[in-house]
């Protein structure tokens, strides 16, 4: 076993922290208090392949792999969250269910726009009364000649206002219980589909987070995603992959708070001294380095594991639940290291904060991931 | 259009530390990187490229390692990258170092254009550039800071102390640009992929090159480095008190002290 990059990898580290340092950080701040949504990013990470890296060059993606994605969205991270989760979304919610599952003529279609950056891609499962509990879908797809029509709404979907391409998921039979859920692609402007209005939210404050309304919206049949009744499984394995994201998400924002804090702490001088002489505050720096390592090599190792084509289901997982979690600590420990100061938007560390604790919610709660963990090791 | 970029890897020295015991450059865990203006002359060669056509060939000498500077070349773009490599080479100056690539870039032959940046960070000689030119018996502009092409003529603005010259060439010549040429791109997610996968670096070794040994490596340098030394910082201040007339009156005094009004 070794535990170095290639120097692919490496590269693709070196290029995005690069990139994320000089071109995505420099607005962090003012996007966090404004919430708008950094259209600019987009254009830039467009420019550089960075929301197609582990899909095929044939369809537009940079043919690179997971481990390359995981390092991308990690290094975005590090420099603003919001940007890293636009391109989680896009990339593994959006991008992989029409890779993995669409028809030739759907990826054509869709996911080449997509993965060459002409559209942004979203991913529609949560509702006001399924978080969780999932398989409870309300919105309904019934086939009505060539069309299904969907009725109902989504809450919390990433991406929503800005996106163009939707894969949504709604009730065929409701009598077949999961196995009765289906996948739409939906395209933003189909009549019947409507926004609610954008999330003021505690942390990624300038993602773009919405409920979406389906009124009588009629999709083409053409547009189911897989076959009917396998929307269920669409999801569970989109979600498996885009748990690696927020995994390497909540890694960038841990190592960020480690970074500013490192800086901080020898900077900062009392009783006539760097703070950082103290071993109290060693102690402190020392748990938030080795969690931050430990969530390194959870979500790398999860990341390899998909792209050596094994069942990385457990690994990731547990990545997303143990580096959300570091992130929650170590960026509340960056604050009390910071004193005063990190309680204020004079430093970064209260947004990285604010930022860290909704990868312990979304792409299914830490609670989630304790019941995919425990479901592997119990047979 | 064929052209090809000299490109040197060096130590970013925006990270370098120097030993306050020893007075010497703290190299263990630097960064390497491209020469941050061979990587304008790079990025002006590929928009030439872009508009007129042509391949883009890369040419290096360092230790094995440069490759990792080549592959970013080839990940921003360029067509082809070689990578000149051999014991016989170490501890060349800026004159056996333009010999050895004059010999590579005869040995690659075709070329319109030689793009090389004004100088490294790491020496600061902007020797090699021009040395080069002679040595291929062509024409040179240095601190090239815009560059149209006219058929088969050149026309550069060449950045001058307090303006600049309105320079014309006839093809083939080089230049060496300067940093406010251009904005350098970003390698792409795909340059990357391709340029691991895709994309192998020619390595030439003396023995590949129509070269003379003894114009080659510490022998072939007449450049000796005596001695290498950190320049010392004896500044002091003095803060002066008192109410202003007085203040000013010492101040002057001081001054002309030391001749200095």
């Amino acid at each position: 076993m070794r535990f170095s990059l290639t120097p692919e990898q490496e590269m693709i580290r070196k290029v995005v922290r690069e990139f994320a340092e000089k071109e995505i950080a420099p607005l962090a701040a003012e996007i966090d208090q404004t919430c708008e949504f950094p259209r600019v990013n987009v254009e830039k990470m467009v420019k550089l392949g960075l929301l197609g890296i582990p899909f095929p060059q044939e369809y537009g993606g940079a043919g690179g792999d997971h481990l390359s994605y995981a390092i991308t969205v990690e290094e975005l991270s590090r420099a603003c969250a919001t940007t890293g989760v636009i391109c989680s979304a896009h990339t593994s919610l959006a991008c992989y269910p029409l890779y993995a599952f669409g028809t030739e003529e759907q990826k054509q279609k869709y996911l080449v726009p997509l993965l060459k950056g002409e559209k942004l891609g979203a991913f529609a499962l949560t509702e006001p009364n399924a978080g969780t509990d999932a398989a409870s879908q309300q919105t309904v797809a019934i086939l009505d000649k060539d069309d299904y029509v969907l009725d109902g709404s989504k809450i919390f979907i990433t991406n929503a206002g800005e996106a163009d391409i939707f894969v949504v998921m709604a009730m065929t039979d409701r009598s077949k219980g999961t196995r009765g859920i289906s996948a739409f692609i939906v395209e933003k402007g189909t009549p019947g589909f409507s926004l609610g209005k954008k999330e003021d939210k505690l942390g990624i404050r300038a993602s773009d987070t919405r409920e979406l309304i389906f009124e009588n919206c009629r999709v083409p049949q053409e547009n189911i995603l897989g076959q009917e009744g396998k929307g269920f499984k669409i999801a569970m394995s989109t979600l498996d992959g885009g748990r690696i994201g927020i995994a390497a998400q909540a890694l960038g924002i841990a190592q960020r708070a480690l970074d500013e804090t490192i800086q901080y702490v020898q900077e900062r001088k009392q009783f006539g001294r760097p703070i950082s002489k103290f071993q109290a505050i060693q102690f402190t720096l020392a748990e938030m380095a080795t969690k931050v390592e430990a969530a390194r090599l959870l979500t790398y190792r999860a990341a390899d594991m998909k792209d050596r084509g094994e069942n990385y289901s457990a690994a990731a997982a547990m990545a997303k639940y143990y580096a959300s979690e570091a992130a929650m600590d170590v960026t509340v420990k960056a604050i009390q290291l910071h004193g005063g100061y990190g309680y204020t938007k004079e430093y970064p560390v209260e947004r990285l904060m604010r930022d860290a604790k909704i990868t312990e919610i979304y792409e299914g709660t830490t609670e989630v991931q304790k019941m995919v963990i425990a479901s592997s090791i119990i047979k | 259009m064929d052209i090809i970029v000299c490109v040197k890897q060096v130590p970013d020295t925006n990270e370098v530390k120097i030993d306050p015991k020893k007075g010497t450059l703290i190299r263990d865990g630097i960064p390497s990187i491209i020469n941050p203006e061979d990587k304008n002359a790079l990025e002006a060669a590929l928009r030439l490229k872009e508009a007129y056509q042509g391949k883009v060939t890369v040419l290096s000498m360092g230790p094995p390692q440069a490759e990792v500077a080549l592959k970013e070349a080839l990940a921003m773009g360029a067509d082809e990258a070689i990578l000149l490599s051999d014991r016989a080479f170490a501890g060349s100056d800026t004159l056996a170092t333009s010999y050895t690539l004059a010999r590579a870039i005869e040995k690659i032959g075709k070329y319109d254009l030689i793009f090389c940046g004004r100088q490294a960070i790491d020496g600061d000689t902007a020797q090699v550039g021009p040395e080069l030119a002679e040595h291929l018996n062509i024409p040179q502009i240095t601190y090239v800071r815009d560059i149209k092409v006219n058929g088969s003529t050149i026309i550069v603005q060449k950045a001058l102390e307090d303006g600049y010259a309105v320079v014309k060439s006839p093809l083939p010549v080089l230049l060496t640009v300067i940093g406010e040429l251009n904005e350098p791109r970003y390698p792409s997610a795909k340059g990357i992929v391709d340029a691991f996968r895709k994309h192998e670096i020619t390595f030439w070794t003396a023995a590949d090159l129509n070269v003379d040994k003894a114009r080659l490596g510490l022998d072939g340098s007449p450049t000796q480095v005596v001695k290498t030394f950190t320049p010392t910082n004896d500044r002091s201040a003095e803060i002066l008190h008192g109410d202003l007339d007085q203040v000013v009156g010492t101040l002057v005094g001081k001054l002309k002290a030391k001749n200095l009004v």
